[in-house]
């Protein structure tokens, strides 16, 4: 007989997606309370009810320069980069099936921060344009590390420390023009080496927003398709995932988002890198990886963010302190991948 | 169940530049348990994968009920044709239960919500493969014949009429790769499918397949009943060995006896 077995699938699965919604419920209200706590609490205290007053578009004296001028426009631009890294690293670690391929790690955002820098400083460009140009510099990278890790398909290692050279390459590019232009801040060299959202100001939220809705759309209607690639390619095709057109469909979403995020905060060190391992660690296989991830990018940026500026003696760029976070990490994670062989 | 006929016609098809198989015609007897043998890189695997259409021929085509598989939608063919691959890959801590649950992917559209077919058709691959009890354990954590049952499971769950199978046994020891294939055996039977793998020791594939393929050098050198292919004279020229054919008391199948060098009596 059948029907007791179905019984308790039907039980497991429900237990599965209790755990998987409740880990998002958790981790929105994670994002939601680090969201009121920059809006409220940064060199002075604003009460949380002139908070929502200012939100709602009242004019509150002292308040409203302060959260809506300074406050919100940073908030509101460390979550929205933070779901794009989030969304976009993951979706490039469980393609190619390997915590490591994280487009911080191999390149893209680096690639998206030197075209944004040489738009700004060499083509003296400014607004939209600088995005577009970051993505297409985005995909430009995205396809030169893919075609030269070619060999008989792309084999996941190869391709990372190809992508860790450009890396390196891109990085003393975008030294070079900060230290060629004519009048640079620390401040904007931080933020197109590590990523800051200092400065930070309300109309370039717009961009993000789009940038998210758009790729992100993309990527969440494949989200399916992409649990399946978590078993191996083979074993995806075996199930119907139209495999090659699925890769191309991600990178250029995930890259997409990746790149619009980097040409307005730079490349936020290491959130794109974190937030799918963490992700896989608080959901395990109980459903998708992308939202959970995606929240995660957007606490670790907050997180960072408000431990940048007000919980260290002196002030950091978020890149900074994300930067301090990732790179113990990667250093566990190239231990353990080199004695295990790691999946996500 | 509908039988379906599965063939290979002309077909050429490698990696890069480099050709592996070269003008194959193969007719997989419907219903039947057909077993690719042949020595390493003879091009069996190849084979396999682009029937399975993870490869794309150079030349020829591949068809099921007529229809070329590589112009078949890939979810609508992935109904029909299931594959198991070599070294499939377990998300960590992933269960049982879940993993067996994802070869329902090509019978569920993008938004549509699970049914209870979808939960009967996972119930019937977890009993099938015996793998009932393990329902809720951590894929990591099972031993390699288990893990290989639900890998099986898996593919029952995608309930295609045919199945193809790239090395099942790999990896096992020997009891094990004895359950498997019974376990194949079984739903071969019960089921009526098409089964198709490729195996690499010659007296198991010799016991348990209705067709015996042995190829070479990317071609198909001889098919047919076991009998018939597992030759003293087709072993020399497939595997290059010297042998000797006895007949299995157990099961009237045909059994190769390597000779080498050494340990001749007289």
């Amino acid at each position: 007989m059948l029907s007791p077995i179905v019984e308790a699938l039907t039980e497991g699965r429900n237990r599965r997606v209790r755990r998987y919604r409740f880990a998002i419920a958790v981790l929105l209200t994670l994002v939601a309370a680090l969201f009121i706590l920059t809006l409220s609490l940064g060199q002075s205290f604003t009460p949380p009810s002139d908070v929502i007053r200012v939100l709602l578009g009242k004019d509150v004296p002292g308040a409203s320069f302060t959260v809506g001028q300074l406050r919100l426009p940073r908030a509101l631009l460390a979550i929205l980069a933070g779901l794009s890294f989030g969304l976009g690293g993951v979706a490039f670690q469980i393609m190619l099936r390997n915590p490591l391929a994280s487009p911080d790690i191999i390149g893209i955002s680096l690639g998206a921060s030197a075209a944004a820098v040489f738009a700004i400083v060499v083509l003296q460009l400014k607004g939209p344009v600088v995005p577009v140009f970051a993505v297409l510099a985005g995909l430009g990278v995205a396809l030169l590390v893919y075609g030269l890790s070619y060999r008989n398909g792309v084999a996941g290692t190869r391709l990372i420390l190809i992508g860790i050279g450009v890396s390196a390459m891109l990085e003393s590019f975008i030294a070079y023009i900060l230290s060629t232009a004519p009048a640079w801040s620390l401040q904007e060299a931080m933020r197109w080496l590590t990523g800051s959202v200092n400065g930070a100001q309300l109309g370039q939220a717009l961009p993000l927003v789009l940038a998210l809705a758009v790729f992100g759309g993309l990527l969440l209607s494949r989200m399916r398709d992409l649990e399946a690639l978590r078993l191996g390619e083979d074993t995806a095709a075996a199930l119907g995932v139209p495999v090659a057109r699925t890769r191309v469909l991600i990178i250029v979403a995930a890259v997409g988002m990746i790149a619009s995020a980097t040409a307005i905060t730079g490349p936020i060190a290491f959130v794109a890198f974190l937030s799918g391992p963490i992700a896989a660690r608080i959901v395990g296989s109980n459903g998708s990886l992308l939202i959970p991830s995606a929240l995660i990018g957007a606490t670790l940026v907050l997180a960072g963010d408000y431990c940048g500026q007000f919980l260290l003696p002196g002030r950091y760029p978020v890149g900074v302190i994300t930067g301090a976070l990732g790179a113990p990490y990667l250093i566990f994670l190239i231990v353990r991948v080199n004695r295990a062989g790691g999946s996500l | 169940m509908t039988i379906r006929t599965l063939t290979a016609h002309e077909l050429s098809a490698g990696y890069g530049d480099s050709v592996v198989l070269e003008g194959l015609d193969l007719a997989v007897p419907p219903g039947g348990i057909t077993v690719i043998v042949g020595a390493n890189a003879c091009g069996k695997s190849t084979l396999l994968r682009t029937m399975s259409r993870l490869i794309s021929p150079k030349k020829g085509h591949v068809l099921l009920d007529g229809k070329s598989i590589h112009r078949t939608p890939p979810r609508e063919l992935a109904r029909t044709l299931g594959l198991l691959p070599q070294s499939p890959i377990a998300p960590e801590g992933i269960s049982v239960a879940d993993l067996v649950s994802r070869g329902r992917h090509p019978h569920q559209a993008m938004f549509s919500r699970w049914t209870r077919k979808d939960d009967e058709a996972v119930a019937a691959a977890l009993e099938a493969t015996k793998t009932v009890e393990l329902a809720e354990r951590p894929v990591d954590e099972l031993s390699g014949g288990q893990r290989q049952r639900v890998w099986i499971a898996m593919a029952l769950a995608q309930q295609t009429e045919v199945l193809l199978l790239d090395e099942p046994t790999t990896f096992l020891d020997i009891s094990h790769q004895v359950e498997v294939l019974d376990l194949l055996t079984d739903l071969n039977q019960s089921r009526g499918t098409t089964i198709v793998m490729v195996l690499h020791d010659l007296n198991l594939a010799a016991r348990y397949a209705d067709f015996l393929v042995a190829m070479a050098d990317g071609r198909l050198h001889t098919c047919g009943k076991p009998e018939d292919v597992l030759t003293e004279q087709i072993v020399r020229k497939v595997f290059g060995l010297e042998s000797r054919i006895i007949i299995d008391p157990t099961s009237g199948r045909p059994i190769m006896l390597p000779i080498g060098r050494h340990r001749m009596a007289d």
